[in-house]
């Protein structure tokens, strides 16, 4: 064996023992999920521990007339019942949103919403709690409910937030209406006027985002105790951003922010609905403090898909100005947004309606308008998202579903007319009609490798041939190929249009090297189930030489970990994870001094090489980092302080923009409506992959969430507000068995402004695939001009459509 | 999500079981598998005082043949009926419609007599009883009684089961040999209740429908036996147009509710479109 190869074969060695980025390193924290030794907040059980419930309104929209509790406090066990005549003089019967409004914590005078909360009751255990909720006598007087947001306007809609009737400039400027929340425009209209005005082509349709929900599988919990003497809070809960909540607790409750740990334990899935501040957090505390004895509040299945955060209910009305030959020349949308009761969204605080603004999506569009409408309705209150940067399924979906009306006004192939408006390479970084900086992608090359994988012409053959059949009577199953090419905005984001309640939006890591070279590294975001302790590793391994499996990462507790914003929105990886791999090079900037004076040369004399400096062209002289954490706090270099460890706070310069091609073919059953996922395929361009593994299962997570949307989770509402199918019994969480079979793929163009060129991937599928599955949908019926479909497309929807087309006989 | 206080009792004989039920009255409910009756109590929409435990009666977990029934003990699992050679052989239709029955855990706690007596119009088994024609064992203080699944179902919920007795075995003449049979079910997902689904048995002779029996599930309150749909059937070749007109006969008695699953006309449709392909498939494997 030659020198070079033994070299070679040492590097190769030394590399995988890291099990750096690009490592498909096995999860680390399923060693505990897969043995039920995980740790949730229904989990603790505090000495004296008390279980709270809620009492909640069956009205959509009422006034209370009365509420009398004697009788459920006369229940042997009950120790108190809390009303908003209980927390009015400590000025908490309302709590501020992260959208700039005010959410009821316990209905004062009037409910807005089924199921909102008027009472809390706290008892010895969780049974009695819940039979004392039935001892609550509440009278009520009904008041006529609004549920459809475009009857929210008219000039006799019943006026739902009397709190705020005469409050007519919102938190986002002048209201319309007393159940208007805002208006929000960007973009230039009167360009985009003109371009339309004039344009060969134009379409417009009303696309609707349905009201959906995020329905992790753990519900949302809290256990609050506060210890009287030392004046100290100390509250468990169920927090995508820990920190927050405890700045928050510290302004509501006044109690100094130091005075109060905030820890979040392992997390059963977020995908948005972790992020707001829910009325059962507050009674916790509240009940804990007023008691002085710790107080559990734990949601179940039916009060979290009706009550706590809900996603979407977006009214699109989306139009694209075209050229004959299919150039897109201008986009114009107007969106209604059903807010629900509360404006209660968790975007970041100067963006009203999320980053909507994205809706011109993968194609170079000249001009665009947007202009956005949310209103007040009978129905819970939230508008999360839901697997997503904030509101960009929306702004996804509305792009990605108007390309295809276009495509088939103009006649031309869906996948060529895209192909045509891609923005191009050289365009990056390519500054958005409405506002954005999109830092790098390479759209015709992703978009080239999918259809070669998928096949794409073959299927359009297939698809000719098999629609002659339907027509000839042959067949009853029709054929859909589904596209989306989707470009994401993650990461939010720099201080200049990113905060939360004022809080700048950066993150953070802490770095700490033992002396023996083992780590602990601290982050300001929270994992639900991404496997956070697994990827932050492996930067952390492949920055400092140090194997993963020697790094524990943390986070979740406020008092030990670096203050951060939590995680959502696919900003862990673009923020947090760009703090991670600063701070490493801090520690190894430090690193490099020792090494240099353990080597006795200048620090330019060295070099670094996987796990170790070396001094150049002596390769055999070097210092591993082990070694160097050990002189780091033993024989540090005279004048430089002794230990190893960073911290980084992050402020990132821009967004990151993944990407990605999605194919779907789908075959419809006309006669039952039952749709038949065959094929699903998905590229996804993240920039630098930390762990495919992990990528691949956020791909399949993300996609099997879309597949749900799409296809038929909703959260719907009759006529008098009541809240239809809030159970697993009719909420759409699709098993192993509905699930496609997923074929994924990817590209990667790195982000030039992340300390690693990482994107962040695991919202792009929940994104990217909605969109593709409804074309799907809609491409299959296309060629009997059925119109646009709306979501969702569960089997009776799709029968009806059969029907209106005259398919049935 | 949080069930009422109840008291838990657990007989070992039919006899105290139903001393108990007819001592607790209104209050007591059996519980068999409990996949019916404990979601409806977790949202208290059913709130019993006492829950009488069937599964410590020995006896009620059993089939066997009998002459020329088959005789199944209510207690029986979902997934024994799955396992079961003898009713593989005999019965086939009970193992593919069990097949579609909730989940795999659900089937192995979930009993064919709970399935049976709790007059939900979602299940499954009562629409194949009335198909098969089969008649329920139903013990009381005065013993047993016979009462036949197409008399058993008066409303949702409702059954001919006087207080204190207990459903406690199924007898299903066994169907001729070389008969044609089909379960065909709609459902959105895994676990969830039919949209519509649809039970036939036929027998074939010289390519002439020679007898014929339909049930169909969740499209009323009740189970349907579709009479009149399968007595067009008889006497024909199950050509295009008597099989239409017995679609049309069958959902002409469906009366569903509109829900998530859909709305009436989809599901009186579905009964339609259910049935069609059951007879499709239960033509292909009769014996002719």
């Amino acid at each position: 064996m030659n020198e070079q190869v033994k070299i070679d074969i040492d590097r190769a060695e030394r590399t995988e023992k890291l099990q750096g980025m690009g490592c498909k390193r096995k999860r680390v924290e399923d060693i505990r999920f897969t043995q039920g030794k995980g740790s949730y907040v229904d989990d603790l059980k505090l000495p004296g521990m008390l279980f709270g419930d809620f009492v909640r309104s069956p009205h959509a929209h009422a006034r209370i007339v009365s509420i009398d509790t004697t009788r459920a406090k006369a229940l042997p066990g009950v120790i108190a019942v809390l009303t908003a005549a209980d927390l009015k003089p400590l000025g908490l019967h309302y709590m501020p949103t992260l959208a700039g409004d005010v959410q009821a914590v316990l209905a004062e005078e009037k409910v807005l919403f089924q199921n909102q909360e008027v009472a809390f009751v706290i008892a010895e255990d969780r049974y009695i709690a819940s039979d004392a909720t039935e001892l609550v006598d509440v009278v009520y007087e009904a008041l006529p409910c609004i549920v459809d947001p475009f009857k929210a306007m008219l000039p006799d809609a019943p006026i739902l937030r009397e709190d705020i009737k005469d409050k007519m400039i919102g938190a986002h400027g002048p209201r319309k209406h007393p159940n208007h929340i805002f208006e929000w425009q960007i973009g230039d209209k009167q360009a985009t006027d003109e371009v339309f005005a004039h344009a060969d082509v134009t379409i417009k349709e009303m696309l609707v985002d349905h009201r959906t929900h995020p329905s992790p599988l753990e519900t949302c919990q809290s256990v609050a105790s506060f210890d009287k003497v030392k004046g100290e809070l100390t509250l468990w809960g169920t927090f995508q951003a820990p920190h927050v909540i405890r700045t928050v607790v510290s302004l509501i409750s006044g109690l100094p922010e130091h005075k109060i740990h905030v820890i979040a334990p392992d997390i059963g899935g977020g995908f948005g609905n972790k992020v707001g501040a829910y009325a059962g957090y507050v009674c916790s505390v509240v009940g804990s403090i007023v008691l002085g004895v710790p107080v559990k509040w734990v949601e179940d299945r039916m009060e979290n898909l009706s009550t706590t955060s809900f996603a979407r209910d977006y009214h699109m009305t989306t139009e694209l100005a075209a050229t004959k030959e299919g150039k897109i020349l201008g986009m114009r949308v107007h969106v209604l947004a059903d807010h629900g009761a509360f404006d209660a969204c968790a975007d970041p605080s100067k963006w009203p309606a999320g980053f909507m603004n994205i809706c011109t999506g993968s194609y170079d569009i000249p001009v665009a308008h947007l202009a956005v409408d949310g209103v007040y309705t009978n129905k819970a209150s939230g508008g999360v998202a839901y697997r997503c940067s904030f509101r960009v399924t929306e702004a996804v979906f509305a792009i990605e579903r108007a390309i295809e009306v276009l495509a088939q006004k103009l006649g031309m192939d869906a996948a060529e007319l895209r192909i045509k408006n891609f923005i191009k390479a050289e365009q990056f970084p390519y500054h958005s009609a409405l506002g954005w900086e999109y830092d790098s992608g390479d759209y015709h090359t992703a978009m080239k490798k999918a259809m070669d994988a998928i096949g794409y012409t073959a299927l359009r053959a297939e698809q000719a041939e098999k629609r002659e059949a339907f027509k000839r009577g042959e067949t009853r199953e029709l054929m859909g190929i589904g596209i989306s090419f989707f470009t994401e905005i993650v990461g939010a984001g720099p201080a200049k249009n990113c905060d939360i309640l004022g809080i700048a939006m950066f993150d953070s890591a802490e770095i700490r090297i033992h002396p023996t070279g083992s780590v602990i590294a601290r982050m300001g975001t929270k994992s639900q189930g991404q496997g956070h302790e697994t990827t932050y590793a492996q930067i952390i391994a492949t920055e400092l030489g140090i194997p993963a499996d020697d790094i524990m990462i943390e986070e979740g507790n406020t008092d030990t970990a670096p203050y951060g914003l939590g995680t959502y929105g696919s900003r862990s990886t673009p923020v947090a994870g760009a703090a991670t791999a600063v701070a490493a090079r801090k520690i190894k900037a430090k690193a490099q001094m020792i090494a240099a004076h353990m080597l006795e040369v200048h620090e330019g004399d060295l070099e670094w090489d996987i796990d170790r400096f070396r001094v150049k062209g002596l390769p055999e002289k070097f210092k591993t980092m082990k070694e160097i954490a050990w002189s780091a706090y033993n024989a540090p270099p005279p004048n430089l302080e002794p230990g190893l460890e960073a911290v980084n706070y992050y402020e990132p310069p821009n967004m990151t923009y993944p990407f990605g091609a999605y194919f779907c073919v789908m075959d419809i059953d006309v006669d039952t409506g039952v749709a038949k996922t065959r094929r699903f395929y998905a590229l996804d361009d993240c920039g630098t992959r930390i762990n495919p593994m992990i990528i691949e299962g956020q791909v399949h997570g993300g996609l099997t969430e879309a597949f749900a949307c799409a296809m038929g989770q909703e959260i719907r509402y009759d006529e008098m507000g009541n809240v239809m199918g809030a159970s697993f019994m009719d909420f759409f969480l699709p098993t192993a068995v509905e699930t496609p079979k997923w074929e994924t793929d990817f590209t990667v163009t790195p982000s030039p402004h992340h300390p690693i060129g990482a994107k962040g991937v695991g919202e792009s599928p929940h994104v990217g695939g909605v969109p593709c599955f409804s074309n799907a949908v809609n491409d299959a019926y296309a060629f009997l001009d059925a119109g646009h479909i709306q979501m969702p497309h569960d089997a009776w929807r799709l029968w009806k459509v059969g029907e209106r087309l005259g398919l049935h006989g | 999500m949080i069930p009422g206080t109840f008291d838990y009792h657990r007989p070992t004989t039919v006899e105290s079981a139903v001393a108990l039920l007819l001592q607790l009255g209104e209050d007591a409910r059996p519980l068999a598998g409990g996949h019916s009756l404990i979601p409806l109590m977790k949202t208290r929409l059913a709130a019993p005082e006492h829950l009488v435990d069937l599964g410590a009666i020995e006896g009620l977990h059993r089939v066997e043949r009998i002459g020329d029934d088959v005789v199944i003990g209510a207690m029986t699992t979902q997934h024994s009926v799955i396992n079961s050679s003898l009713l593989a052989d005999l019965v086939p239709i009970l193992r593919e419609t069990a097949l579609v029955i909730a989940d795999p855990q659900i089937r192995y706690k979930g009993t064919i007599g709970g399935n049976c007596a709790n007059g939900d119009p979602g299940n499954d088994m009562p629409a194949l009883m009335q198909c098969l024609g089969a008649s329920y064992t139903l013990t009381g203080t005065g013993g047993n009684r016979q009462v036949s699944a197409r008399d058993f179902y008066l409303g949702a919920y409702e059954t001919a089961l006087a207080p204190g007795e207990i459903l406690t075995e199924i007898r299903i003449p066994i169907p001729p040999t070389g008969h044609g049979y089909g379960y065909e079910k709609l459902k959105r997902k895994v676990g969830d209740y039919a949209t519509a689904a649809a039970a036939v048995v036929i027998t074939m002779a010289a390519g002439t429908c020679t007898s014929a029996s339909i049930g169909l599930t969740n499209v009323s309150e009740t189970p349907l036996w579709a009479a009149e749909a399968a007595r067009i059937l008889v006497g024909s070749t199950l050509d295009v147009a008597t099989v239409d007109a017995a679609v049309a006969a069958a959902e002409a008695i469906t009366t569903p509710a509109s829900d998530m699953r859909g709305p009436a006309e989809y599901r009186t449709k579905m009964a339609g479109v259910m049935l069609r392909r059951a007879l499709g498939r239960a033509r292909v494997r009769a014996t002719v």
